[in-house]
């Protein structure tokens, strides 16, 4: 269906939501045949969606953060394709929670209507916007790690894990280009882009050891097939590693990982305070406006 | 048949919002249109998750059909096995390339077992000019403005242009 005049379009007579009128988009996974595996729990199976979707939201908000501020319009690009990228990954999971734990909840309620304590993503992701080394170094971490989990997680016992890892292996795998291109490129360049390059390595490693130290709902999801283990991931992870540093010149950073409080982390509901900054500007219009469209 | 016009030839007049000059089916989208008793079910396949025109795409797929007389219409989503550039058909390889974009070579194979190998440095096959079938070109951009392009400029005739890149 195609229209002459955008308004005409949007006032179309013949009703259905259209995209970015109202951003009714309605159920992203409507229509998909998605039993939940009898022999898993649900309220695990949601916990475990919105672990990997959180992680997702909660990076591309970050990345949508360097809109106008990318030191290149090819950049600029990228950057927010990736995170629109995640951010179609992050709909998809928390569609996905609601289904399994059997509330209903859609993925707005997820997204701007949990509290703090209720996000589940690793704290890597929640960092504030540093320089453009240092999301260089995030966007390396998180996207070798999470291609490497995507990649077990295609065989998941859950149809729409399955389907989401499957879908996800393919664009992570171009982030994980993308962020590994300018690694090399800063690390092997000049003097002064290889300290900025080392810092923003350096900055975000503490966050690494969290990324494979398993919850017990991935551990007991992981039992049943359903879930990755985190913690089978970290081989791969450095030997990718290893490969980029080698390229870039650079040595690994060594910095201990970070402390958790009282063994609990972001699985848990536990993050650090740039956390809370991040959650007030992405809900601050659906807090204040409860159930507006537009 | 019970509806007034066939419903996958309608279904396949559609046209995806961001490549105008293709139609679903030339994009490889549109899987399955299913028609009983005047009810229509239709199955896409999202390019990206994060797709925008997915919603867009679902709505003119309506639309089309309840002007073609259907007044039940289903579209429903299907995201194993995921949309790959190799589904894109020879019409729309060839409507691509007319349009200024460079079709998309063979999709690489993700490995079913082992880690999905790092290319590092410039492993990328060189992708024809559109305009003068130069292949001395060059990527300026692995993304462009859409999720499923990249950007590229020709060193022959100087001219940039757009590749569907390999999914």
């Amino acid at each position: 269906m195609s229209f002459d005049n955008a308004y005409e379009a949007l006032a179309d007579a013949d009703d259905d939501a259209r995209w970015a009128y109202g951003m009714d988009c309605g159920d992203p996974l409507s229509g998909l045949d998605d039993p939940i595996p009898s022999d898993v729990d649900g309220d695990d199976l949601a916990a475990y969606c919105l672990m990997l979707g959180d992680d997702a939201l909660v990076m591309s908000h970050r990345l949508q953060q360097w809109c106008t501020r990318a030191p290149e319009i090819e950049d600029e690009l990228a950057i927010a394709n990736i995170g629109l990228d995640l951010l179609g990954q992050a709909r998809l999971l928390l569609t996905r929670a609601g289904h399994a734990d059997g509330s209903g909840r859609t993925e707005d309620d997820y997204a701007y209507l949990r509290d703090e304590s209720e996000f589940r993503n690793v704290r890597l992701v929640e960092a504030a916007r540093g320089d453009f080394a240092q999301l260089a170094a995030t966007l390396l971490v998180f996207s070798t790690w999470r291609l490497a989990l995507l990649h077990k997680l295609t065989e998941s016992g859950d149809p729409v894990l399955a389907a989401v890892a499957a879908k996800g292996v393919k664009e992570v795998a171009y982030h994980r280009e993308y962020a590994a291109g300018w690694v090399i490129r800063l690390g092997d360049g000049t003097d002064y882009s290889r300290e900025r390059m080392l810092a923003g390595l350096a900055e975000v490693w503490p966050w690494v050891g969290e990324l494979f130290t398993p919850h017990e709902i991935e551990v007991r999801l992981a039992r049943f097939g359903v879930a990755v283990d985190p913690s089978t991931l970290r081989a791969e992870f450095d030997a990718v590693l290893a490969g980029v540093f080698a390229a870039a010149t650079v040595v690994p950073p060594e910095a201990p990982a970070m402390a958790t409080v009282s063994g609990r982390a972001g699985r848990d509901g536990v993050h650090t305070e740039a956390m809370g900054y991040l959650i007030a500007e992405l809900q601050h219009v659906a807090r204040a406006y409860p159930g507006a469209t537009w | 048949m019970s509806g007034p016009v066939d419903a996958r030839a309608v279904a396949e007049t559609v046209t995806d919002p961001e490549l105008p000059m293709l139609t679903l089916a030339d994009l490889g989208v549109l899987r399955e249109v299913s028609e009983h008793d005047g009810r229509v079910a239709v199955t896409i396949t999202p390019t990206y998750t994060g797709c925008p025109a997915l919603e867009t795409m679902r709505d003119d797929l309506r639309h089309a059909l309840r002007d073609a007389g259907y007044r039940e219409v289903e579209v429903r989503l299907a995201l194993r096995p995921p949309w790959t550039t190799d589904w894109i058909t020879p019409a729309g390889r060839r409507k691509l390339a007319e349009a200024g974009i460079a079709p998309p070579a063979a999709a690489p194979r993700t490995p079913s077992a082992g880690p999905i190998p790092l290319a590092l440095g410039s492993t990328v096959v060189a992708v024809p000019c559109p305009r003068c079938d130069s292949t001395d070109t060059v990527e300026l951009s692995r993304f462009s403005s859409t999720a499923c392009k990249a950007l590229y400029r020709c060193r022959w005739c100087h001219e940039p242009f757009e590749h569907v890149k390999e999914i």
